[in-house]
């Protein structure tokens, strides 16, 4: 196999021959950004390169950066090194980073989701040799159902708190999560009302021109009177903050994919739990690895040490990679309030 | 039982209590008779027996899932809910006809009848049958442990909303000896006939802790106090000529201790009282470990009953001539108490826990300080007015604990948590000094916040030294106050001691590792109160 494509070090994903890194967590010369996530897209690098969608959201969390941008599918040469984006059905934006050197091709998934949400744009499998994975949600008892299942009994629950007189508060992450709930929520129950943190992101979201139900942003004047039979999109940590206290008897739900088990549900003291999550599940993990026709699969970050044990099962090389992201944050939420 | 697994989803999709009651009460109102009883069952710890092993349910949802079983495993160790993670890894159904609950838990109990390959075919059949929501709760009927995060006063409240009888009254007749296959909706719920179960208990009243100082609780001559002793809680039933004796975890213990059926020979038939259960000899008590000898037994050697003969201090009269003495002041009850046990030789079986006399609250806690050496547990403060009220009250009676024993000691292995702790780090083992060593003494799993748990379990993650199987070694680090209320030796332990109800009081973040306590200093205190 030779040299590899991509080296791992302390700072992060490295390409020799093209001398840059992909998702780097320390500051280095010339950055690959997958998406605007604050454990992949971080400050203080010299260049950073990233899709045009991805691009808004990166100037409004990390300020001035020289930035450039590249469209999903075109390929420039950095060094010895051919490198485009693929779309990788995350978040809006959010993309796989393909890297072809010498006729070797490695692919670095950053965060993906296989199944559509009719908002990001959806996953494309990319052939490849060696495939860097995530696997937060590696193992079995990680199973999605499909996105108008989980509006219908999202919008069930929203219509049953309104009918209760109480406004319905869910919690999600500011950037992706969010819109995609926006985009599930049946606006006819009542008014949505966003988080500051989330109406950010989706000012930015919208200037780049998605297409978002309207929002109106709860400010410290707001009165939850005002706004009967409102659903609350909140970020995870104001769930549980006196910034909900506003919102007195709120019947509280956290979207996740953490969701799932029921244990983790019962400590977030939550009403309810939504199995949602812009990760792959387990059947998606699977099938994605499968599509890349890889024989060698690294894994990142989530559940490393089972999932790699398993695909050395099932015939692949298989190496498990330290890196510092988060995946989809469980007890130390780092994209709460970005 | 689609209800029942709705019903199971309704308690466990709210976290308010009035909607649990409601949810619950409107299942009792609306699902069959047999439905509602073994309901009632299971919510107050009477599960069918288990007729398959964990260890095979595993096996078979490992195989139906087309898992590995060490994949599983994995899996389970995530969730922490063994019936919950089957219920994740099979494939997606959407079930098939509904059968009531009753003819669910009929069929598993007529599992023991089979041979293991039929009850393997039974239950992979049982899965496919059934919709992934209700394959949860068949599972929990299975494996038994059934919670369905509402407590028997819960359920209690919502039967007494259900069908207009009063919520004591009922907790009452819940009580006992009885099982779905036994009794009833009809005869337990419903019309009970008092002279069918003359072992029934009262429902045991039960004490909140006191912070602090007695002082807000007024004038100390509205008060008495007892010692409270360590051995386990108990009432004695003496009617229709046969004696019973329950645990308060509600668990007929009379076979056990063989000492009460002389109680017969010195109280009257129609008698009921509340004590403690205790090893004694030569009227006082024995350290709490000669008791335990005794517990997990259901025959006792005679070596052993000579060794740590048992007998009850009574607290309280409950029912005297057969008369329910529950509503008369405690005052009225204890003379009568006293008067009951008067006179009675040492060698009776039942004998009065003395009163402690006392003026003042500063009186109090000096004989409170005293407890230890008396091998009380300390005080307990009843009001001379108060009823016996079932059931945890704030109000009218009180614990008055002694301070626990308290070491600081550092952390040197996690282990993640079952349940509602599933993929967080609880379970911590600790370690005191013994010169360049670290020497493991006690394991500890509560007494921090779930805040306190998220930020030392993302420690962990990162800290890792090495892990064996669910055990993690961690850098000795972190140091944590650790209280505790009692200590023994203990050859198999590696420190030579072991502790009774170890938890974690403070997380010592102002204490480097050089300051945590010694072996030594452990050994001393085994010296002084082993």
């Amino acid at each position: 196999m030779g040299k590899g494509v991509l080296t791992f070090t302390d700072r992060g994903i490295y390409c020799p021959a093209g001398d840059f890194y992909i998702d780097p967590w320390r500051p280095v010369d010339r950055a690959v950004i997958t998406h605007a996530h604050a454990d992949h897209a971080r400050p203080g690098h010299a260049r950073y390169l990233a899709t045009p969608g991805t691009a808004p959201v990166m100037r409004h969390r990390l300020g001035e950066i020289a930035l450039e941008t590249q469209a999903y599918g075109e390929t420039r040469t950095i060094g010895d090194a051919h490198v485009s984006f693929h779309p990788a059905g995350h978040v809006p934006g959010s993309a796989q980073v393909r890297v072809e050197v010498g006729g070797e091709v490695w692919v670095v998934s950053g965060d993906y989701k296989t199944e559509a949400d009719g908002l990001s744009e959806p996953f494309e499998p990319v052939r490849a040799h060696a495939f860097i994975t995530e696997c937060t949600f590696g193992l079995p008892v990680f199973r999605w159902r499909s996105e108008a299942a989980l509006a219908a009994e999202i919008n069930r629950w929203w219509a049953s708190a309104r009918a209760d007189g109480r406004p319905a508060m869910l919690g999600a992450y500011a950037l992706g999560k969010a819109q995609r709930l926006l985009t599930m929520l049946d606006g006819t129950i009542g008014p949505i009302l966003t988080h500051g943190a989330i109406e950010n992101t989706n000012a930015v979201l919208r200037a780049s021109g998605l297409a978002l139900p309207d929002t109106i942003r709860v400010t410290p004047e707001t009165k939850a009177k005002d706004h009967s039979g409102a659903l609350v999109l909140a970020t995870p940590s104001a769930l549980g903050s006196t910034w909900a206290g506003r919102f007195p008897r709120a019947s509280k739900a956290f979207a996740s994919g953490w969701m799932a088990v029921r244990g983790i549900r019962r400590r977030r003291a939550a009403d309810k739990g939504f199995v949602i999550s812009d990760h792959a599940d387990w059947a998606g993990l699977n099938a994605a690895i499968a599509a890349t026709g890889a024989e060698r699969v690294f894994v990142t970050h989530g559940y490393t040490a089972q999932f790699r044990r398993w695909l050395e099962a099932e015939g692949y090389d298989a190496e498990i990679v330290e890196t510092e992201f988060d995946g989809e944050a469980l007890d130390s939420p780092a994209e709460d309030e970005t | 039982m689609k209800d029942f697994a709705a019903l199971f989803a309704a308690l466990d999709g709210t976290t308010r209590t009035n909607a649990k009651v409601a949810a619950l009460a409107g299942y009792f109102e609306t699902a069959p008779e047999a439905d509602r009883l073994w309901t009632i069952a299971l919510l107050s710890g009477r599960r069918p027996k288990r007729t398959v092993t964990a260890t095979r349910l595993r096996e078979w949802a490992a195989e139906a899932a087309g898992l590995p079983l060490w994949l599983f495993e994995e899996s389970y160790a995530v969730v922490g809910d063994l019936a919950e993670t089957i219920a994740l890894v099979l494939p997606e159904s959407d079930g098939g006809a509904d059968r009531s609950l009753a003819a669910w838990i009929g069929d598993i109990r007529a599992l023991s009848a089979l041979e293991e390959p039929a009850r393997r075919d039974w239950v992979v059949a049982a899965w496919e049958s059934l919709a992934t929501d209700e394959r949860f709760v068949f599972n929990k009927l299975l494996t038994g442990g059934f919670r369905m995060g509402v407590s028997r006063k819960l359920m209690t409240r919502a039967l007494a909303q259900a069908t207009g009888i009063d919520e004591a009254e009922l907790a009452h007749r819940l009580m006992g000896d009885w099982s779905p296959e036994t009794t009833s909706y009809e005869a337990l719920v419903l019309a009970p006939d008092p002279s069918a179960d003359l072992s029934k208990p009262y429902p045991f009243a039960l004490a909140y802790q006191l912070d602090g100082v007695p002082d807000d609780l007024g004038d100390p001559g509205g008060w008495a106090a007892e010692w409270k002793w360590d051995g386990i809680r108990g009432q004695l039933i003496l009617r229709g000529g046969v004696h019973h004796l329950w645990s308060r975890g509600e668990e007929l213990i009379t076979d056990r201790f063989p000492e009460f059926l002389r109680a017969r020979d010195f109280l009257p038939d129609g008698t009921v009282i509340d004590g403690e259960v205790l090893a004694m000899k030569g009227g006082a008590p024995l350290p709490f470990n000669a008791l335990q000898k005794r517990i997990g037994r259901k025959t006792v050697p005679k070596k052993l009953l000579a060794e740590a003969p048992a007998a009850m201090l009574a607290y309280d009269l409950l029912e005297a001539g057969g008369e329910d003495l529950r509503d008369a002041p405690y005052r009225d009850r204890r003379a009568r108490l006293e008067g009951l046990l008067a006179g009675l030789p040492p060698d009776a079986p039942v004998g009065l826990s003395e009163a402690v006399p006392f003026v003042t609250w500063t009186d109090l806690a000096a004989l409170r300080a005293t407890s230890r050496a008396r091998l009380a547990e300390g005080l307990m403060l009843k009001r001379l007015g108060s009823p016996y009220r079932g059931g945890r009250r704030k109000g009218d009676w009180w614990k008055w604990k002694v301070d626990p024993f308290s070491i600081d000691a550092v952390m040197i292995y996690a282990q993640a948590g079952h349940g509602r702790r599933a993929n967080l780090f609880t379970d911590f083992t600790f370690a005191v000094r013994d010169g360049e060593n670290f020497v493991p003494f006690t394991k500890a799993y509560s007494g921090l916040t779930d805040a306190e748990f998220r930020e030392i379990t993302a420690w962990v993650r990162k800290n890792t030294l090495e892990r064996y199987g669910p055990v993690r070694a961690v850098p000795p680090v972190h140091v944590f106050e650790i209280h505790f209320e009692g200590i023994q030796a203990s050859p198999r332990h590696k420190s030579g001691v072991a502790l009774r109800f170890p938890r974690m009081a403070r997380w010592r973040r102002d204490k480097p590792v050089a300051e945590v306590d010694t072996l030594g200093h452990l050994r001393d205190m085994l010296a002084t109160y082993g």
